[in-house]
């Protein structure tokens, strides 16, 4: 019964194989994920930045710009509030680098890696484990919307779509920053990296103020800006109940980052896996 | 001829180069299936290195290596679900508990859920961490960290386990237990490779022995042919009255048959040891001659000392990574 007295099968009677199959990837990747998921409930200070960003940012933007914006607080809520729900649930993506790069550092990575499991499992884990704190900044953002007054005019079914769709979109940018944590050096440099491309994604688009309010050549990056699509889509969907062109752009430029920086991540990776 | 299963490793000039510093520089190293092998070497002389190019971690830039036949490097997927490694600095999730590192790589190992509980329970019990089981790492001692270590690398039950400096930094209680431990899992048929920086625990555990040193294998062996060619073991006195230096050496000579050293302050007498049997007849001939003695020590060869014979330098920077005085190698009575 003793694991350690019961006698080791020898190297050569074992039935081995030298390739990971796809039931197998996908299910290491769960593993990993689950692993995530006891990090956070271990250090569940982790979580601040998913549940007290989105309540400091929904009440500051909306008493600091309400008033100037949209004349009184309440109608501005319909333009703001699905502005801050994509600048706080993409800002959260970045830690995914973050968090990545960390991880890649500790020993137990060398247990990963030793293991026999599919190579791309602990990224994969880590992207799919990191879906559950967009969820949280989701509700949250939401939550505080509707404390502050925000009744979105779609319905309940179309928020919950429009949720969905921030957390796919956010999921596909956090290839970009996952990248970052992959190549760079230490944690840090992944954090300023990340916001250096995070900050033009989400300021300059339509999050928080009309493009129309702005001068020609920033309109122009404003209107292909694919946060600015994916705001107006959530807007379309909470506000008005639809299904517009924006959606639709906005899962395609999600696509697209994906088909871009999934296998660039990939291959840094196994590189360095 | 060998057959792939007489040898668990066999690996012929691996080279690892890390910027302009060779850290592996041509190592050879054959392991018997079955047996313990122990890679003995200082501080930086390539021994993480060499077993991290074995356990797949690490692209060799030259060279060739096998695990039960398995190239670790085209089957290397093959060759991970061969081996269970034990690193050198704890390859087990900080964040977790012991339980919760036990289930994940059970899951990572494919077993099912349930069994993976089955599974973590009886390695807890089997390294005795059950009352720890639930707590965060973070309050493990260094020896109950070693243990969750090494219980994770057993889970696929391996038949090679590379184990990584297993007692370095351990107190001499919690160094024994891993001895036995690792004894134990010999005795179920497990190769194991372990590197350490002491003698003593080579001697204690492996069947063969390389020497590393700056890369390379300086001498490979059974720990009695290591010693033989470093030498034997020494005896030393201390004299109560150093007036008493040249008898005590006549004595010496007379019953040993062999010349001593003498330490700059007199008092102390250093002599090669080959018959332990006759320190009785030596004891009895100074007490004969009323010469008294403060101290009396058998001072086995040291690694600094197998470092000096095999490569005309010493050990550098031992004392740091060295254990307190009661795990030196040197076993001394005051007389
Ligand atoms: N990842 C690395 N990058 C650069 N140098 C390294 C790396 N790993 C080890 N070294 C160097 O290689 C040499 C051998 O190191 P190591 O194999 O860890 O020795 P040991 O385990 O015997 O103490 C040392 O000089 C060390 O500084
Ligand atoms: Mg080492």
């Amino acid at each position: 019964m003793s694991t350690i007295t019961s006698t080791i099968q020898s190297g050569v009677s074992r039935e081995l194989r030298n390739h990971v199959s796809v039931g197998q990837t996908v299910r290491n990747s769960f593993s990993m994920a689950y692993r995530g998921l006891l990090k956070v409930r271990r250090t569940p200070e982790q979580l601040i930045d998913v549940t007290l960003q989105p309540i400091i940012f929904t009440v500051m933007f909306t008493f600091i710009f309400g008033g100037a914006i949209a004349g009184d607080v309440a109608s501005y809520l319909p333009l703001l509030i699905p502005g801050i729900l994509v600048q706080t649930v993409i800002t959260t993506s970045v830690v995914t680098g973050v968090q990545l790069r960390e991880d890649m550092d500790k020993g137990v990575f060398d247990r990963f890696k030793s293991l026999p499991i599919a190579r791309i499992a602990p990224l994969a884990g880590a992207l799919l484990a990191d879906t559950v704190r967009y969820t949280i900044a989701t509700t949250i953002t939401f939550v505080v919307g509707f404390i502050l007054g925000y009744r979105p005019e779609g319905g309940i079914g179309m928020v919950v779509l429009a949720g969905l769709l921030v957390i796919v979109c956010s999921w596909a940018l956090s290839w970009i920053f996952a990248f970052f944590g992959v190549i760079a050096r230490s944690a840090s440099s992944v954090q300023g990296i990340s916001f250096l491309v995070l900050f033009p994604l989400t300021f300059l688009s339509n999050a928080f103020v009309p493009s129309d309010t702005m001068p020609g050549w920033l309109q122009a990056f404003v209107n292909v800006n694919p946060v600015s699509h994916l705001v107006s889509a959530v807007r379309d969907l909470a506000n008005l109940g639809t299904i517009g062109g924006d959606f639709w752009l906005a899962l395609l430029g999600a696509a697209v980052v994906v088909a871009i920086f999934a296998p660039l991540t990939v291959r840094a990776y196994m590189r360095k896996a | 001829m060998a057959t792939s299963s007489d040898w668990a490793v066999e690996a012929t000039g691996l080279v690892k180069i890390f910027g302009d510093n060779r850290a592996v520089d041509g190592v050879d190293l054959r392991v018997r299936t079955g047996s313990v092998y122990g890679v003995l070497g200082p501080n930086g002389a390539g021994k993480t290195t060499v077993i991290r190019m074995l356990a797949t971690l690490l692209r060799p830039d030259a060279g060739h290596a096998t695990v039960f036949g398995h190239d670790v490097q085209h089957e290397a997927q093959i060759v991970r679900q061969l081996i269970g490694v034990t690193g050198q600095y704890a390859s087990v999730d900080e964040t977790l508990s012991a339980t919760e590192n036990l289930v994940l790589f059970s899951r990572l190992n494919g077993l099912g859920r349930a069994e993976s509980r089955v599974k973590a329970n009886e390695l807890l019990e089997e390294f005795g961490l059950t009352a720890a089981a639930k707590r965060p790492l973070k309050n493990f001692s260094g020896g109950m960290r070693r243990r969750l270590d090494l219980a994770a690398s057993l889970i696929s039950q391996p038949p090679l386990i590379f184990l990584d400096e297993p007692t370095t930094g351990l107190d001499p209680r919690t160094r024994s237990q891993m001895w036995d431990t690792i004894r134990r899992l010999v005795s179920t048929g497990s190769t194991v490779l372990l590197t350490t920086q002491y003698l003593d625990e080579a001697d204690q555990l492996a069947d063969r022995i390389a020497v590393i040193d700056t890369g390379r294998v300086v001498a490979e062996g059974t720990a009695d042919e290591l010693k033989a060619s470093v030498g034997k073991s020494s005896l030393q006195l201390r004299l109560l009255d150093p007036a008493d230096r040249d008898d005590a050496v006549r004595a010496i000579r007379s019953v040993l048959g062999v010349d001593v050293t003498l330490s700059p302050e007199a008092a102390r007498i250093t002599a090669p040891m080959q018959d332990p049997d006759r320190i009785t007849d030596l004891l009895v001939a100074l007490r004969e001659q009323n010469i008294s003695l403060t101290e009396l020590a058998v001072q086995k060869p040291t690694l600094d000392e197998v470092f000096l014979t095999l490569t005309g330098h010493g050990v550098e920077n031992d004392s740091e990574t060295r254990p307190d005085a009661s795990e030196t190698p040197r076993g001394r009575v005051n007389a």
